[in-house]
This record gives structure tokens, C-alpha cells and sequence, in this order.
């Protein structure tokens, strides 16, 4: 038992944390202290990725296998520790000079984050289930954590609401699974999905998949997406883009090698479709969107298809160009966040593209730096973003599925459009823009730290390389 | 030294090209001219002192950096130095150095450009400074790829300095054609130095004049054909050759360049650029000496040419295009010398023909200079008071190139101006071989030396004799060009008078003094002492078989001296053995052609027309230069117009960016449209969609799934 518990402690940790949180500021100073747990919250996340980033090698199992601590939960779990650190330290001063900083933000983004830490663990469906839930109650309440409101709140009533309809596709399937192959735990379902495997277990995995895509927001399970980024607070937008998409991708390859390992034909085409329908919709239909979130919304769905054909590819190699697509897609759009929180006009936040016009002449640093993130997202070379795109490309080309690394092209070259419009606008636009200069020195920071990690990252890629390597190896065996 | 030569014009290039705005126009004029008039000194120095026995197989090698390593190709930058180069080196800095001086006062003012707020002077002298170190390059190689880097980078340096008027179309579409046209030749020469390359599995000269006689054996499949080696790839080299230096259906763009600056024409498209094809068959002579039927062809194509642009050069009017006709003549001359295999000929007359077309076109660039610009002929007249010095360089040249001299006189070397002696020289020597082919280059060539004669004597009544035509105020207005001018021209003349009496000996003399002089082999004294002509051209001193002796040279090793005589090839020796009638051949062709052009251009002026007139088809032949350049356009030009629109218009146009364009002006717009549509902000919509999801993935998966 106790065995059991050292594997779970980061888990066990981050949750007393946040329970301890509540307590203290309940009872304490309420949303004085709120800026303080920002910083601390953001504090215990870094320490935990490096708690987990250092603990070494070798895979764990917990509770007779419901719980695998293995290199690849470890990469997952590290990325969306970091991710969600970033989100925190960026969203502390937009959310304080707007009034929304409330003490149970950061504890909420906690709550969520030990949720898909569970998520990237899960060994048995049951578990799945608990930590996608207690992801998803908390990013319901930050969703609408703008409770004055009408646009927040019917994010999160929205969310909320086709959230519980994929969840019950996702347990629909399930109990399927659970039907047909007498166990919930992957171990067990991948030796009866295997060879002549029964219809009703491959319909249990399509209604899973439907469930997992709806929280990847993959088309045609994307339609909440577009809405709840452009109505929720725009650092919760961030967080929304970054951490839950590396845990829900995290989970779907989970699911697919652990559980599905031996019927690899079946889903590859779920994943494709999947993957195709996300790449086009993403792409077209963000061309045209005038606010700047519903942009990055569709932009994600996108990039979430490339992602998907990493996946679809089926082997070790496509998990690995998959963790490195989500690693510098997490980075690319830390970086794009930190831009759009710092888009302002006499302190109110702007979310139009148009008045990005001219921009270059306002802010010459900080164009530039958007500059190279939006060339990186649309993946030109020698950018990090292309890199990330030729990984998932390749490992399609090698899988066989040529025609979806070629229809991936297309969606990308499509895709350009939207973000070099941006560009256009910043340099050669038609009047000055009216945003306000400056701003703050956090949003800066990261704002160039991420650009200059797409220009040196070309280099080795800052090692994410052989860590997806060694991740994609303990999954896929 | 030999460093310093082929670097001192790359310098001066880039100091006078990107430096001038730091040290002033003037002063990058002189860097480039006095680095130049450097590197001419040391190249004399280089000639005089060069003793090829000095060195194992007759030349050495200055390595300057490894330069491409891959497989078993390995390449240096290297300076091979023997005899042919620096021959090469002499006439090439010696005419760029004077060139330099002369475009001092030619480029003082142009109208093509404005004075005030242009600085065209710099970037003249840096093509000028930059084209010579290009040639350096090609002539200093010791191996193909170098060579055809040099090759190219004279290419470019002429296609910069042809378009130099870039404000004229006519000198754009004269630079685009000379480059399109050389394209033609490359391509042939690429293909020869792949060929060698896949034969050999090298590059470098050594290696391939001592594979030289292996290959004569072997077989090549080229085209789906099999072809004996060396001859396809002399073949294919003589196809760059001739691109070139201007060679019939190879020869078009050389008259049409004359629309760069005349100082150009003089340096590039006379004296140096256009006598690389002869070089390189020299250069190749080790291979050449092998491929019979390739060097007749050589033979036959000179001929052509040097045939052809007389009877061109014969009508026309332009000074500038009169003298480029007959350079594209006498460089037919060379290339039937190389053919007949005296290659130490060829090169002799490109060394003179260097010196006294140099001269003819800087004397009419002097004449066009103090013209205002006036190049047609028609409009001249009676410009010999006008402009004295530049008469007599004018008529040292006409001298030189026609031919003159006394003939069959003989001092230890023939009396006569330079182009009398190495003219001759070919035209022996053709006579001599006795094959087919150059028995019809030896009358052919007579032939071409009458017009020869007759159109440089035209060019000179035209200009400097008879009543002044044309433009009164132009001729009011006319003057002498300043000495910068002149001084070059003077310096010319004297190799334009000497350079053949001096070099007769080391380039024609006899076996054993053509051997010495290329370091081709070891000759001892008695042989060299040996003449084979007797004094005062009596007659030969032993025609063959006469004293019972039979002519005897030693067999020569292939890469062994500068160029390569093969054992059965005493052409070079027999050429002194002709009968007096041949020897007297030239002479008496030019004085036809001189009394000619007399009667036509002096005597009787009217008699040019009447004859234009009875002869209409005949003259309008020969003015449209036998129609190749129509020709070429209905077959090449106009088709190939034909597929660019087509593509453009059609392929590029209508297709690419018609359907490009129609899918994202049209098709994707719709969907975003559509997309757009669908995000109707209803909850229910969404279900709707998520539920119509999960029934095409269920649906995809039953039907497809399990495979």
C-alpha cells in the first residue's frame, strides 16, 4: 500500500496543496492573498516538474495496475506542469487589474492540472474517468470565472454542457468495453481486443475516441472550442490551448497503445478521419475570424490534427513526433498568449486582428517576436514549428499513410494564410495602430523567451527530442 | 609571381568596384589600371624567363587551395604554368593593361549615361579588371573544372560589359544573345568534361594526357550509339570551342556584341575572350592528335567560318561590325591550323592577330571617339588629316592583317608585318598536310585572304581617303583623341610589326625550335642549327627524300611539353617544303584584293553600287549575313517564343494560377463561409454535430474497420 502511495505522492502532494489552499484562504484573507498563491502555485508546479523530471527512469504501477508511472506519463506530466506554471505567472496582472483574481483560481488550475496528471496514468478506464472529471469540473468553474459576465458564463455553461455529453459518449463506450471484454483495466482489454476482436469492444473504442476528441477539440468535436476561448478570460484561453490538450492527447495515446495496442488498423482510421476533418476545418475556417481568440481557437484545432496524425501513424515513432508537436505547439502558443494578454488599448483588452495594423511601427520588438511565432505556428522553415510538422509528417510517410501526410500539406499551406495575414497587417497594414506600449515585463518575457526558443531551437530542439524518444519508447513497446 | 599575375585584376576588380565611393572614381581607375600594367610586366617576365626544361614535363604547378573534394574527384585551384600559358598570359594582360589605359580617354564622357549623377567608370574598369582575371583563370588551369570556371566567368564579364549600355535594348538583347548562344557551346563543353571525367576518373590535365593514348582504343555509349571515345569528347569540346570563339551556327552573337564599349571589343570579342576555343584545343592538343576524324572536322569548320565572314565582312557598313566579321575570320584561320594538328601555328596567330585587332579596334574606337559616336563607314571620309595617328595605327594594322610583307625573302625568319607571317604560316601548313579537307582549307583560305585584303582596305579608303561624307558638323567637329588614346595604340603597333619576325622561330621555325620552345622534348643543337628553309626562299634546303635523309622526329610522350605532336604528324615541317607558287599565294591574293578595293574605293567610286545593283541578290545575301540570324529565328527563336507564351499564358497563366486562384479566391472561401455558418452559438447545433460525428466514425469503422 504504501509502495502504492510513493507512486502517486506528486499527485497526493499537489492535491493536500490545493485542499490546504481553500482552507487557508477561506479562512485567511480571501482574494488579498490571491496574487501570493499565484506565485506560490506557480512556484510548487515548477518544483513538481522538477520533482517528477528528476525522478528517473523505470515504470511504476499502482493499485494493481490503474495508476503506470512511466517515462512517457512523466513527459506528459512535466509539460503540463510547466504549461500550466507559465499560464499562472502570465495571467496574474491581466486577471488583478481586471478584478478577477480570486483566490481559488490558481487552487482550481491545480485541481485541474492533478486531474490530467491522472489523466496521462491512467492504466485502467475507471481511473481514466476520474481524473478526465476532475479536469474537466475545474476548467467548467475558470471558464466562467467571470461570473458578471453574459460571454463567460455561457462559456462555461457551454462547455459544461457538451462536457457532459462527451463524457457520456466516453462512458457509452466504456461500459461497452467493459461488456464486451470483462475488465476495465488496459491490461486486460488489450488481450481481448486482439486478433478476431468483437464488434461491440470496437464500438466502445469509437465512442471513446468521440469523448477524448471532444476534450482535444478535434472536428467535428470542436464546436465548443471557438465559443468558450472567445468568452472565457483570456488567460484562462491560454491555459484551455496549452496544458488540458497535452493531457487529453496524453490520455487518447494512452488508450490507444495500452488498451487497443493489438487492433492498431482499426483506430488508425478514426484517427486519420479525425486528423484530416480537424486539419481542414481549422484551417479554413479561421480565415474567417476577425478576434484574435476564436483565431487562436481554430488555430489549435488545427494543430491538433497534425498532432492526431502522429498518433495515426501507430508506432513508437508517431508518439514521439506527436510528444514533440505537443511540446512545441504548448511553447509556440505560451508564447502567442503572452502576446494576445499584452493587446491592449487605455488599459482595456483588444481582441481584434485589425488593430494589430501597423504594428511593427509601435512595437518593433514585440512584432517581431509574434513574427517569428506566427511563421513558426504556420510552420516555415527553419522555425521550430516546421520541425514539428516534418516529425508528424514523416512518421505518417513511414507508417504508410502518405495520402494523410499530403492532405496534411495542403491544410498546412491553407493554414499559412491566416497567420502570415497577421503578419501583414503588423507590418503593412493600412493605419497606425492604437494599442497601448509597454506593458508588462512577465507577458514580455515570455513573449521573446518562446520566440527565441523557435530560432535556436533549430539547433537540437533543446533535447525534447530524445526525452519524446525515450517516452514514445515506454508507451509503445 | 604567377599568384600575383592571375590575383592582381581580382583586386583591382573588387577595390575599383566596391571601393570607388571611399577613394574617389579616378583613383579607383588607376588601382585597377596599375594593378593591371603589374601583373603585364610580371607576365613578360614570366615569358622571357620561362625555361620548360626546368621543370618535369615541361610545366609546373603553383598550387593555391583544395577546392573540391568528392569520390574520386579531387580538384585544386592551381596555376599550371608552361608554355601555352604563358603565351596566354603575355597577350592577355599586355592587351587588358593597354585596354585599361585607353578606356581612359574613350569612357572620359558618354552620353548613355549622365555625368553628374552616375558613376558608370568603376564599374567599367572592374568588368574590365574582373573579365581578366577570369580568362587568367581559364588559362592558368590545370584542370577542366577550373578551366570551365574561367570559362563561364569570361562568360559573364561579356555579358556585363556587351550590356553595359543597359539603357539601350539593342545592347540587352545583344548581351542576352551572346550568353544564350555560348549556353549552346557549354553545354557541348560540360558534356566533353563529364565524358573525360567518366572515362578517366579525373580532371586534372596530367591525368588526362597520359591516359590520352588508353582512350584511343576505348568506346563510349553516348545517345544510344557507340562512339569511339576521344573522338566524342573532342568533339564535344570543339562544340564549346566553337561557341566560344565564334565558330559558324556558333558565330552569331559575335558581331552582335559590338554594341558593347569599343574598348571591350578589343580586349574580349578581338584579342583574348573570343581565342579561348583555340586555347582550348591547343590546350587538348594531346587528345586532338587522336581523334582523326574530329580534327578534320575542325578543319572544315574553320574553313567555314573564315570563308563566310569575309564574304560578310565584303558589304558591310558599320566600322565596328566590319572589324568583328574579320576577327570571326581569322580565328577561322586558327582553328584550321589547330585542325591540321601545327598547333604551335595556331597559337602564333592568335598571338599576332591579338596584337593587330587589338589595334584595329581601338583605332576605330579612336575614330569613332572623335566622330561623336558615328560608326557607319558611309559617313566617314577623308579623316586622314583629321586624325593622323590614328591613320597610321589604322594602317599598321591593315598592314599586319592583310598580309604584307616581301615575300620569299628569308633571313633566319620572313620579312613582313605580323599577320604576313603567321597567316602565312597557316596557309602553308594547311597546304602541306595534304588531306582532303585541307586541300580545300588551302584555297579556301586564299580565297578568304583576298577578301581579306579587299575589306581592310575598304574600312581604310572608306575612312581615311575620298571626300569627307555625312554629317558636315560631325566632320567640322572631328579630332584627334588624346594620348591615353593614342599611346596604346602605339605600343600595339610595335607587336603588330614585330611580333612575327621575333616569334617566328619558337612557334614555327622548325620541329627542333617549336620542340624546344614548348619544352615538348630535348633537342640537341645540330638540330636546332638546322634550317629547314634555305636563305633568300630558294627553295627548301632538303625537300623529303631529296638527300636521301627522311624528316625524323622523335616520338613525343602525351602531357610532355606544352602541346603534343604525334609521331606521323610532321606537318609542321613540311609546311617550309612547299612549292614557291604556294607560298607566293597569299601575297598575290592580297594584292588582288588591295588593287581592288583601289579601283572600287578610289578610282572609281561609283562602281560599288552599280555592282550592288547588278548583283542585288548576291549583295542582300551577303548584307544579312546569308540570312542565319533569320534562319536561326524561324527555326529556334520563334518556337521556342511559341512554348514560352504558350506555358506563360496557358500552362502558368490559366492553370496554375487559375486553379490556385480559383481555390483560394473561390472554393475556400466558400467553406470558411459555410464553417462560419455551421458555429451557429446554439448548444444544440453543437450536439447535433457531435452526435452526427459519432455516427460517421461508428459508421466509417463498420464498414471499413478491421483490416
Amino acid at each position: 500500500m504504501s509502495a502504492d502511495l510513493n507512486i502517486i505522492l506528486p499527485e497526493i502532494f499537489l492535491s493536500i496543496f490545493a485542499m490546504l489552499g481553500l482552507v487557508v484562504g477561506a479562512y485567511g484573507g480571501k482574494d488579498k492573498l490571491a496574487a501570493l498563491f499565484v506565485w506560490v502555485t506557480s512556484a510548487v508546479l515548477v518544483a513538481t516538474a522538477a520533482w517528477i523530471g528528476f525522478q528517473g527512469a523505470g515504470t511504476g504501477r499502482a493499485f494493481g495496475g490503474m495508476f503506470v508511472d512511466d517515462g512517457f506519463a512523466r513527459f506528459a506530466k512535466v509539460t503540463i506542469l510547466l504549461a500550466g506554471a507559465a499560464i499562472l505567472l502570465m495571467s496574474e496582472s491581466y486577471m488583478a487589474r481586471r478584478d478577477l483574481l480570486r483566490f481559488e483560481y490558481p487552487l482550481l488550475i491545480v485541481l485541474a492540472i492533478v486531474g490530467m496528471m491522472v489523466m496521462v496514468s491512467a492504466g485502467d478506464l475507471i481511473a481514466l474517468y476520474m481524473g478526465l472529471e476532475l479536469q474537466s469540473l475545474a476548467l467548467y468553474v475558470v471558464a466562467a470565472l467571470r461570473r458578471d459576465s453574459v460571454k463567460s458564463t455561457e462559456a462555461g455553461l457551454k462547455y459544461f454542457v457538451l462536457g457532459a455529453l462527451s463524457s457520456g459518449l466516453l462512458l457509452y463506450g466504456a461500459s461497452l468495453v467493459y461488456g464486451f471484454a470483462g475488465t476495465t483495466l488496459f491490461a486486460g482489454i488489450i488481450e481481448a481486443a486482439e486478433g478476431e476482436t468483437p464488434l461491440g469492444l470496437l464500438f466502445g473504442l469509437a465512442f471513446i475516441c468521440a469523448g477524448l476528441a471532444f476534450k482535444i477539440s478535434a472536428a467535428p468535436f470542436h464546436m465548443w472550442t471557438p465559443d468558450v476561448y472567445e468568452g472565457s478570460p483570456t488567460p484562462v484561453t491560454a491555459f484551455f490551448a496549452t496544458a488540458p490538450k497535452v493531457a487529453a492527447m496524453g490520455l487518447f495515446a494512452r488508450v490507444v497503445h495500452d488498451a487497443f495496442g493489438g487492433v492498431i488498423g482499426d483506430w488508425q482510421q478514426i484517427l486519420a478521419v479525425l486528423s484530416v476533418a480537424s486539419m481542414f476545418l481549422g484551417a479554413i475556417a479561421a480565415i474567417g475570424q476577425t478576434n484574435i481568440k476564436r483565431l487562436m481557437a481554430y488555430s489549435s484545432i488545427a494543430h491538433m490534427g497534425y498532432a492526431l496524425m502522429g498518433l495515426a501513424a501507430g508506432t513508437a515513432q508517431g508518439v514521439e513526433a506527436m510528444l514533440i508537436y505537443m511540446a512545441i505547439y504548448v511553447t509556440m502558443n505560451i508564447g502567442t498568449f503572452a502576446f494576445i494578454l499584452s493587446m491592449e488599448k487605455d488599459g482595456a483588452p483588444v481582441v481584434e486582428i485589425n488593430a494589430l495594423s501597423l504594428y511593427s511601427k509601435r512595437e518593433p520588438m514585440k512584432a517581431l517576436a509574434m513574427l517569428v511565432l506566427l511563421f513558426s505556428l504556420a510552420g516555415v522553415p527553419p522555425l521550430v514549428g516546421f520541425f514539428a510538422k516534418y516529425s508528424v509528417l514523416l512518421a505518417a510517410v513511414d507508417a504508410g499513410l502518405a495520402w494523410l501526410a499530403i492532405l496534411g500539406v495542403v491544410a498546412s499551406v491553407i493554414g499559412a494564410f491566416y497567420y502570415l495575414r497577421i503578419v501583414y497587417l503588423m507590418y503593412f497594414g493600412a493605419d497606425e495602430s492604437e494599442l497601448d506600449t509597454g506593458g508588462s515585463g512577465i507577458l514580455w518575457g515570455f513573449l521573446i523567451a518562446s520566440a527565441a526558443a523557435m530560432v535556436f531551437g533549430v539547433v537540437n530542439l533543446f533535447g525534447v527530442e530524445g526525452a519524446a524518444a525515450a517516452a514514445a519508447a515506454a508507451l509503445v513497446n | 609571381m604567377e599568384t600575383i599575375i592571375l590575383f592582381a585584376p581580382l583586386v583591382g576588380a573588387l577595390i575599383c568596384g566596391f571601393g570607388w565611393r571611399v577613394i574617389g572614381e579616378v583613383a579607383a581607375q588607376w588601382t585597377a589600371t596599375l594593378f593591371l600594367f603589374l601583373a603585364a610586366i610580371l607576365s613578360w617576365v614570366t615569358f622571357l624567363t620561362f625555361d620548360p626544361f626546368a621543370h618535369e614535363g615541361g610545366a609546373y604547378t603553383v598550387t593555391v587551395l583544395r577546392w573540391i573534394e568528392s569520390g574520386s574527384l579531387a580538384t585544386d585551384w592551381a596555376i599550371r604554368m608552361d608554355r601555352l600559358t604563358a603565351t596566354m598570359l603575355i597577350v592577355i594582360t599586355t592587351v587588358s593593361a593597354l585596354v585599361h589605359l585607353y578606356s581612359f580617354g574613350y569612357m572620359a564622357h558618354d552620353d548613355n549615361f549622365d555625368d553628374a549623377r552616375e558613376s558608370y567608370r568603376p564599374r567599367f574598369f572592374a568588368y574590365l579588371s574582373f573579365f581578366t582575371f577570369a580568362m587568367l583563370m581559364l588559362v592558368t588551369a590545370d584542370n577542366l573544372v577550373q578551366l570551365f570556371f574561367g570559362w563561364e566567368g569570361v562568360g559573364l564579364a561579356s555579358y556585363l560589359l556587351i550590356g553595359f549600355y543597359f539603357r539601350k535594348p539593342s545592347a540587352n538583347a545583344a548581351a542576352i544573345k551572346a550568353f544564350v548562344v555560348n549556353r549552346v557551346g557549354d553545354f557541348g563543353l560540360a558534356l566533353g568534361i563529364f565524358a573525360i571525367f567518366l572515362m578517366v576518373d579525373s580532371i586534372s590535365f596530367n591525368d588526362i594526357f597520359a591516359a590520352a593514348p588508353e582512350l584511343a582504343e576505348k568506346e563510349i555509349t553516348f545517345l544510344w550509339t557507340t562512339w569511339p571515345a576521344i573522338e566524342l569528347i573532342c568533339f564535344l569540346l570543339f562544340i564549346g570551342a566553337m561557341g566560344k570563339s565564334a565558330q559558324f551556327i556558333l558565330h552569331t552573337w559575335l558581331p552582335d556584341a559590338m554594341e558593347g564599349p569599343t574598348p571591350v571589343s578589343a580586349l574580349i570579342h578581338a584579342a583574348t575572350m573570343v581565342t579561348a576555343g583555340v586555347f582550348l584545343v591547343c590546350r587538348m592538343s594531346p587528345l586532338m592528335e587522336f581523334a582523326d576524324w574530329t580534327q578534320s572536322f575542325i578543319v572544315w569548320i574553320g574553313l567555314i567560318t573564315a570563308f563566310f565572314a569575309a564574304t560578310v565582312g565584303l558589304v558591310q557598313n558599320d566600322i565596328k561590325r566590319v572589324i568583328a566579321y574579320s576577327t570571326c575570320s581569322q580565328l577561322g584561320y586558327m582553328f584550321v591550323a589547330a585542325g591540321v594538328g601545327v598547333y604551335s601555328v595556331a597559337m602564333f596567330h592568335l598571338l599576332t592577330h591579338a596584337f593587330f585587332k587589338a589595334m584595329l579596334f581601338l583605332g576605330a574606337g579612336s575614330v569613332i571617339h572623335g566622330m561623336h559616336h558615328e560608326q557607319d563607314m558611309r559617313n566617314y571620309g577623308g579623316l586622314r588629316r583629321k586624325m593622323p595617328y590614328t591613320f597610321w595605327a589604322m594602317m599598321v594594322g591593315t598592314l599586319a592583317i592583310t598580309g604584307v610583307g616581301i615575300p620569299l625573302l628569308y633571313l633566319g625568319f620572313p620579312v613582313g608585318f605580323a599577320g604576313f607571317v603567321s597567316k602565312d604560316a597557316i596557309i602553308e601548313s594547311a597546304y602541306a598536310a595534304g588531306t582532303d579537307a585541307s586541300i580545300v582549307a588551302f584555297w579556301g583560305l586564299v580565297a578568304a585572304a583576298l577578301m581579306t585584303s579587299f575589306y581592310s582596305w575598304r574600312l581604310m579608303f572608306l575612312t581615311f581617303y575620298g571626300e569627307a561624307r555625312g554629317d558636315h558638323h560631325t566632320h567640322e567637329h572631328a579630332h584627334e583623341s588624346p594620348m591615353v588614346m593614342v599611346a596604346p595604340l602605339g605600343v600595339l603597333a610595335v607587336g603588330a610589326i614585330f611580333a612575327g619576325m621575333v616569334f617566328y622561330k619558337p612557334f614555327f621555325g622548325s620541329d627542333a625550335s617549336v620542340d624546344k620552345f614548348f619544352g615538348n622534348m630535348k633537342v640537341e643543337e645540330h638540330a636546332l642549327a638546322e634550317d629547314p628553309v634555305s636563305p633568300l626562299m630558294l627553295g627548301a634546303a632538303h625537300a623529303a627524300g631529296e638527300d636521301g635523309k627522311e624528316h625524323k622526329r622523335a616520338a613525343q610522350v602525351p602531357g610532355q611539353g606544352a602541346i603534343y605532336i604525334a609521331e606521323d604528324n610532321h606537318v609542321l615541317h613540311e609546311a617550309h617544303l612547299v612549292p614557291k607558287w604556294v607560298k607566293l599565294s597569299p601575297f598575290l591574293a592580297m594584292l588582288a584584293g588591295f588593287l581592288l578595293a583601289y579601283q572600287f574605293y578610289i578610282r572609281r567610286p561609283d562602281w560599288p553600287e552599280r555592282l550592288a545593283e547588278n548583283q542585288r541578290y548576291l549583295y542582300n545575301f551577303l548584307l544579312n549575313k546569308w540570312y542565319v540570324d533569320e534562319i536561326y529565328d524561324f527555326l529556334f527563336v520563334k518556337p521556342a517564343m511559341w512554348v514560352g507564351t504558350f506555358l506563360w499564358k496557358k500552362g502558368d497563366g490559366a492553370t496554375i494560377d487559375g486553379g490556385l486562384n480559383g481555390l483560394a479566391m473561390g472554393i475556400v472561401p466558400f467553406f470558411t463561409r459555410l464553417a462560419g455558418r455551421a458555429q451557429s452559438g446554439y448548444i444544440f447545433t453543437y450536439a447535433f454535430a457531435m452526435v452526427l460525428g459519432i455516427l460517421v466514425l461508428v459508421t466509417w469503422m463498420t464498414l471499413a474497420g478491421g483490416n
